[in-house]
């Protein structure tokens, strides 16, 4: 019985992977070497809670003196487009939408990471996502905000921006809910909404730990506000975690929905470039690709300015970079299926907007996103470029800049050739378009370092249940566990620490 | 769980805290105090421990029940909202389509009923655990701050049948808890 005791324990104690090399080359998924340096739960508590309660470092005001400055910019460019209207972007007949509409689809799609971490990967019971997940949340509720802010100010007239709601009015007029458009305007706040309840309630126990940690009456306050008064009673952990799950069953359809609806934006009209039934899973993936793009360029900045490198590891990020080669696959899977509907469907005008999209005008930017998107993320078959961290910065910038790209290209190469050569054109940009766009990142990036600042950017209470000594019956009560289900196997475990046998 | 009950034991006590060092120590005290037969007392951990409403004895949540509930209703609201507008208030010919297309009102319909669900789900979760309640006798416990970062704790509340503020405490001594605290009521 000694003898065995003393087998067992070097084995319990070397569990937790020590360095980053270990860690990736441990092959059993969900294994607790997710997190390095055999941490308790109180150094996990202070790695996270450390960044927002010391003073605020230089490197702070470096990111977000510069984000707030894009911020102004945006407010300046929008509110000249309220005072002279919509033509001050570059927006003309044929081409009516350009980059109002590209940057809606670009921000929205950027959320849906986000989701897929928290609420896709929580189904499948993907351990790894702890690390990321609050962060990841954020970042959705940031980019729905930019998102929404594109379709609300593009419409013109922003002052009856409200006839996009079914509100009772004195004209008696209603919207037409058989559009797609009013589809969006439902499906988009839902998911800004859903998506900030899921955070918010993600978010209650570790406003709960900055609470007790609170050094000043003000912060107190200030976080036990929000905290709810939350006790971390198992009773209340019990309703928590099945609310929980019932957010992560309600989010995983909802943000497929989405983006499918988002896409019959488009699919649904008798555009050639635009009608196409393969819109749908192919804008999921697209989102889903640019998303875990952007995810990798903050937690490589946040890892590093907030030393959470033993929470946020090499392993996380070569999950990330896979999927990003699978989804960035599939998107190139769908170029391809587009190019050859289009020849095979023998319509001659849907034939020809594809031609035109990769040898016409806008030649030049279709090429830009097939070698970003397509081209550029092969290089992830290869574990050295999924571990390098300035491979994966690069890459993630690069992937944003392509699946921005993408949408430009179905957007306007779809719209600046019309049936007839007389209403054929060109867009281009002014420089009232592209404030908007660098506003909208100033607007995102405010946000976000807002959050990094004030709010936990780790949700400790799900990366401790990673620990092995989080499971009751793993670390120390292995013994128990085994009698209590079948007494007649020998016991290989630790003893239990009150000497139960 | 009675919704609606009173929420605090009345009288000068509100019961005994007593403080676990892991985990695995906690899960097993826990099995001890639901089989003494205590019916009001509660564990407190940092982040949910796997199991241990198994060894607390608490029902399956009715929220999933919250849920369905205002899900339909949503999705019924949202249903009914289309159908109002397009075949009894103000019914126009959109593309030669029947005012009442309702293949074309799915979606809507779905992301009323995902919006309404979640509201079941964050509002039905704050019901049943009774929050915000932001105070609460247990917070003027000193070592119960830690229950957020790396603390277990069992408390047992005095208007449990089965309370006495002595034997309770030797109780949970004897569980192997590190210290045992008697709180009073606020």
């Amino acid at each position: 019985m000694v003898q065995t005791r003393d087998s067992s324990k070097p084995k319990a104690e070397t569990r937790l992977a020590q360095t980053e090399s270990e860690l990736l080359d441990n092959p059993v998924a969900g294994n607790p070497t997710l997190i390095l340096r055999s941490p308790d739960f109180h150094s996990i508590t202070d790695a996270v809670a450390e960044p927002v309660e010391r003073k605020t470092p230089l490197g702070w005001w470096l990111f977000f003196f510069p984000s707030l400055t894009l911020l102004g910019l945006l407010g300046i460019a929008v509110s000249w487009l309220f005072w002279e209207g919509i033509g001050v972007w570059g927006l003309n007949v044929p081409v009516g939408w350009a980059w109002d509409i590209t940057n809606f689809v670009f921000w929205i799609g950027i959320g849906h990471a986000g989701t897929l971490i928290s609420a896709i990967l929580f189904l499948f019971r993907q351990k790894w996502r702890t690390s990321i997940n609050r962060a990841a949340e954020a970042m959705t509720i940031f980019a729905v905000m930019c998102a929404l802010l594109f379709p609300g100010i593009h419409v013109g007239r922003v002052w009856v921006a409200y006839w996009m709601f079914p509100l009772p009015n004195q004209m008696g007029v209603w919207p037409n809910f058989r559009s797609p458009l009013l589809w969006d305007v439902f499906a988009v706040s839902v998911y800004g909404t859903v998506s900030l309840l899921f955070w918010y309630v993600g978010l209650i126990p570790d406003l709960a730990m900055m609470r007790d940690r609170a050094k000043t009456r003000a912060r107190k306050v200030a976080y036990g506000l929000f905290a709810l008064g939350w006790r971390g009673s198992v009773r209340q952990w019990h309703h928590y975690e099945s609310a929980y799950l019932v957010l992560a069953a309600l989010a995983t359809p909802l943000v497929l929905s989405v983006h499918s609806i988002v896409s019959m934006d488009f699919a649904v009209s008798l555009l050639p470039g635009w009608h196409t039934t393969i819109f749908p899973p192919y804008f999921v993936a697209g989102a889903i690709f640019s998303g875990f793009a952007m995810v990798l360029t903050l937690m490589v900045i946040c890892r590093t300015a907030f030393g959470l490198e033993h929470i946020v590891t090499l392993r996380h990020f070569d999950y990330m970079a896979k999927i990003m080669l699978v989804t960035g696959s599939m998107v190139g899977f769908a170029y391809a299926t587009e190019f050859f509907t289009a020849w095979y469907s023998g319509n001659p005008y849907e034939f020809f907007t594809f031609l035109n999209r990769a040898g016409g005008p806008y030649a030049w930017a279709y090429w830009i996103m097939v070698s970003c998107n397509v081209i550029s993320p092969q290089l992830f078959w290869f574990k050295k470029a999924r571990t390098s961290i300035p491979i994966l910065f690069v890459m993630s910038i690069v992937i944003n800049i392509g699946m921005w790209f993408e949408r430009f290209v179905i957007i306007v190469t779809s719209l600046h050739r019309d049936f007839l050569p007389s209403a054929w054109g060109y867009f281009t940009p002014t420089i009232w378009d592209i404030s908007c766009l660098l506003g909208s990142f100033g607007l995102f990036f405010t946000m976000f370092c807002l959050f990094v600042r004030f709010l936990p950017m780790v949700a400790t209470s799900e990366v401790k249940t990673v620990l092995p000594q989080a499971d009751p019956h793993g670390h120390s009560g292995t013994e128990r566990e085994v009698k209590h289900h079948r007494g007649a196997l020998p016991v290989h475990g630790a003893p239990a620490p009150e000497g139960a046998s | 769980m009675a919704l609606f009950a009173p929420q605090l034991p009345k009288g000068p006590h509100y019961g005994v805290l007593a403080e676990f060092a892991t985990p695995a120590d906690l899960y097993h005290a826990c099995e001890q105090v639901r089989d003494a037969g205590f019916t009001r007392w509660d564990a407190h951990t940092p982040f949910p421990v796997h199991g241990l409403e198994k060894a607390m004895g608490i029902q399956r949540s009715p929220l999933p029940w919250i849920v369905l509930a205002t899900g339909l209703t949503g999705a019924a609201l949202g249903f009914g909202l289309q159908w109002w507008v397009h075949a009894s208030a103000y019914p126009l010919v959109i593309s030669g389509k029947p005012y009442f297309a309702w293949p074309a009102m799915i979606p809507i319909t779905f992301e009323l009923g995902v919006l309404f669900a979640a509201f079941g789900a964050v509002f039905g979760m704050l019901g049943l655990n009774r929050l915000p309640m932001h105070h609460h006798p247990l917070f003027s416990s000193k070592v119960f701050e830690r229950v957020t970062d790396d603390a277990f704790f069992i408390s047992i509340e005095s208007w449990d049948p089965r309370f006495d503020a002595s034997a309770t405490g030797k109780l949970l001594e004897s569980l192997g808890a590190r210290s045992v605290e008697l709180l009073e009521s606020e």
